[in-house]
């Protein structure tokens, strides 16, 4: 065997204390780098499982639909409304999608029996920002997802999408709502047991979605006024509407209620994310 | 100041040279569960330090409090002059770890192990780069770089997350058995590779069940046993304390009680006698001699003995005297 090389002085505590906001910021990237290098590594398992579904909705919707006459909202001009309404949901569901497949699901295996998340938890590093960096890298995940979604979204369907891009309202939320997402997806992974995680999507994303404001507007429910109040619970609402208002003309819940809420929403599931993560990786 | 002061060999005591410390570290899990109750421990620069016990006995509960992963409910731990739990971050600087299970990133290849986890530490892609090279050549897994984690047998696993805690050049080396579960061949090894890192001056804290591991590689061992240290010195000094030259077994049917009275009365070199699983174990101060005199005993009293051994006092002598029990249950 070759030589060992002989181990480091140990510095000071003072200096260690001092150098310990360094140690932060190059883990904080490294563990970073780490998630792009098994996005890259995953990149035949991430288009499929990102594109499919988005594709099937919008396929089946506003082009398969409007071809055999079956049109959702319609003909012609209501037609061409509810393409350009779905879009805008459509997004949303990506990143939501998006967000607890790239947080939450690696985790059953990380805190699974052998707890492999060990070695980054040991990163020199608090561990609320590991939990931070799973959030910003689900978020990365999202808005990689909603850039590939979008152009499925806007030529597929055989009616013409009448799209208005409000660039400020887009910049600013597509960031909100991923980081958001990421945040959701850390709360689910580390608040359920690792076993249920694969569950989730069956019992809360489900119902999430379909009650997410993806096909409709949420101002369109005012007919059934319990349910218009009920789904104010769920943050995918927010995105939807707000994505409706950066994208399109159609009608919109007030970006007044779109922006306090998400932020509000992703304050909250940091909160339960950072605090279930600690309690999953210490003891 | 605790009686731990009292217990260190001459030379030893904090001080510059004190790389681990704890206080009175205590650690009480949910459902009252003592695993680790005021333990006071001093580790000295350079040196390859023991924690031998039993399941349970608080080995990994102390590592981990020692490595930022646990919590403690009381006392006090540092490493490297540095409080662990007011400034862990700082302490992960210091520290390199092989827990008891395999961590290994699965969603990473055996180098990318390594290349990342030189990054996490702060280190340049290029040298991060040729440090993991070096490693897997160094610990024999360079034909295995690009394969899965997934694809390697236990102790190549095993190697690799010793790689990986000394990659960043931690200034302490925390093993939690590190051998359990390699084959002897696997497990020589891993001892060579220990000893060549002793010798290049590493710190190194081991957790361990094996005797002979302890015996073999440590400077200073712990016994600790339900969370509590029951002694602490060179594995050398521990054997002496027994008193006793030499440890007799003796095998025979009948009743092992009677038998134990026997020879309790008619050895008069025996220290300590007593029995189970069928034998009869006797400490003994000056063994010349004594064998005979055993059988003699033994067959007087209508026993008929099928075996009879002597050994030197092992560490396993040390803990049965400590404990009462046998550390292979
Ligand atoms: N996370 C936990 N929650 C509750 N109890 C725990 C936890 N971890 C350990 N214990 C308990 O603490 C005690 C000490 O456990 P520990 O793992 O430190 O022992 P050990 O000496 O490492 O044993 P082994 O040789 O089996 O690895 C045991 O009684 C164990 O059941
Ligand atoms: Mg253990």
């Amino acid at each position: 065997m070759t030589t060992i090389t002989s181990p480091a002085t140990i510095p000071s505590v003072k200096e260690l204390e001092r150098s310990a906001r360094k140690s932060t910021r190059t883990a904080f990237r490294a563990l970073f780098l780490r998630d792009l290098t098994v996005l890259r590594k995953s990149l035949k398992e991430f288009l499929p499982r990102t594109l499919l579904q988005p594709f099937l909705l919008v396929f089946i919707f506003t082009y398969v639909f409007p071809k055999i006459g079956q049109g959702v909202g319609g003909s012609g001009a209501a037609a061409a409304e509810f393409s350009t309404r779905l879009v805008a949901g459509v997004i949303g569901l990506s990143i939501m999608f998006q967000g607890i497949q790239s947080v939450a699901l690696p985790m059953v295996q990380e805190f699974g029996y052998t707890r492999e998340i060990e070695d980054r938890v040991l990163a020199p590093m608090p561990v609320a920002l590991v939990a931070i960096e799973k959030v910003i890298s689900g978020a990365f995940n999202g808005l990689f997802a909603a850039l590939l979604v979008f152009p499925i979204a806007a030529i597929v369907p055989a009616t013409p999408v009448h799209l208005d891009i409000n660039w400020p309202v887009l910049l600013t939320l597509a960031p909100l709502a991923c980081y958001m997402c990421g945040a959701l997806g850390l709360t689910f992974g580390t608040r359920f047991d690792p076993r249920t995680v694969p569950m989730l999507f069956g019992i809360v994303v489900l119902p999430l979605t379909f009650l997410g404001a993806i096909y409709y507007s949420w101002s369109s429910l005012a007919p059934i006024k319990w349910l218009q109040v009920f789904v104010l619970v769920n943050p995918l609402v927010y995105m939807c509407e707000g994505f409706r208002a950066a994208l399109t003309t159609s009608e919109h819940m007030s970006l007044w209620a779109v922006y306090p809420v998400m932020i509000g929403f992703s304050a909250l599931f940091t909160w339960l994310g950072i605090s279930g993560f600690k309690k999953r990786v210490l003891s | 100041m605790s009686a731990s002061v009292e217990q260190r060999p001459p030379g030893v005591g904090s001080g510059p040279d004190e790389v681990i410390r704890t206080e009175q570290l205590t650690k009480v899990y949910p459902g009252d569960i003592r695993a680790v109750d005021g333990l006071d421990l001093s580790v000295q620069r350079g040196e390859i330090f023991g924690l031998l016990g039993p399941n349970g006995a608080g080995k990994t509960t102390t590592a981990g409090m020692l490595t930022t992963r646990v919590i403690p409910t009381g006392g006090r731990a540092f490493v490297g002059g540095v409080d662990v739990v007011a400034h862990p971050t700082a302490a992960k600087q210091v520290i390199g770890v092989v827990p008891q299970t395999n961590t290994l990133d699965r969603a990473l290849t055996v180098w990318e192990n390594l290349y990342f986890h030189g990054r996490f530490f702060g280190m340049g892609a290029k040298t991060s780069k040729t440090e993991a090279t070096r490693l897997l050549e160094q610990f024999r897994l360079a034909d295995r770089a690009e394969a899965p984690v997934l694809a390697l047998s236990g102790g190549m696993a095993q190697r690799l997350m010793v790689a990986r805690a000394i990659m960043h050049q931690p200034a302490i080396l925390f093993l939690d058995e590190p051998t359990a579960g390699l084959d002897p061949q696997s497990r020589i090894a891993l001892w060579d590779i220990l000893g060549e890192l002793h010798a290049a001056g590493q710190t190194i804290l081991l957790t361990t069940h094996y005797m002979e591991e302890a015996d073999e590689l440590c400077n200073r061992l712990a016994i600790i046993d339900r969370g509590k240290l029951l002694a602490l010195d060179t594995p050398a000094a521990l054997k002496q304390s027994v008193g006793i030259d030499a440890m007799v077994t003796v095998t025979a049917a009948g009743d092992l009680d009677q038998l134990a009275n026997v020879l309790r009365d008619e050895i008069p070199n025996a220290t300590t006698v007593d029995h189970s699983d069928g034998v009869v174990r006797m400490g003994v101060r000056q063994i010349q001699g004594v064998l005979p005199k055993v059988v003699e005993a033994a067959e007087r009293h209508g026993f008929s003995v099928s075996d009879l051994s002597s050994t030197e006092p092992t560490l396993e002598t040390v803990f049965i005297n400590l404990t009462g029990k046998d550390l292979r249950e």
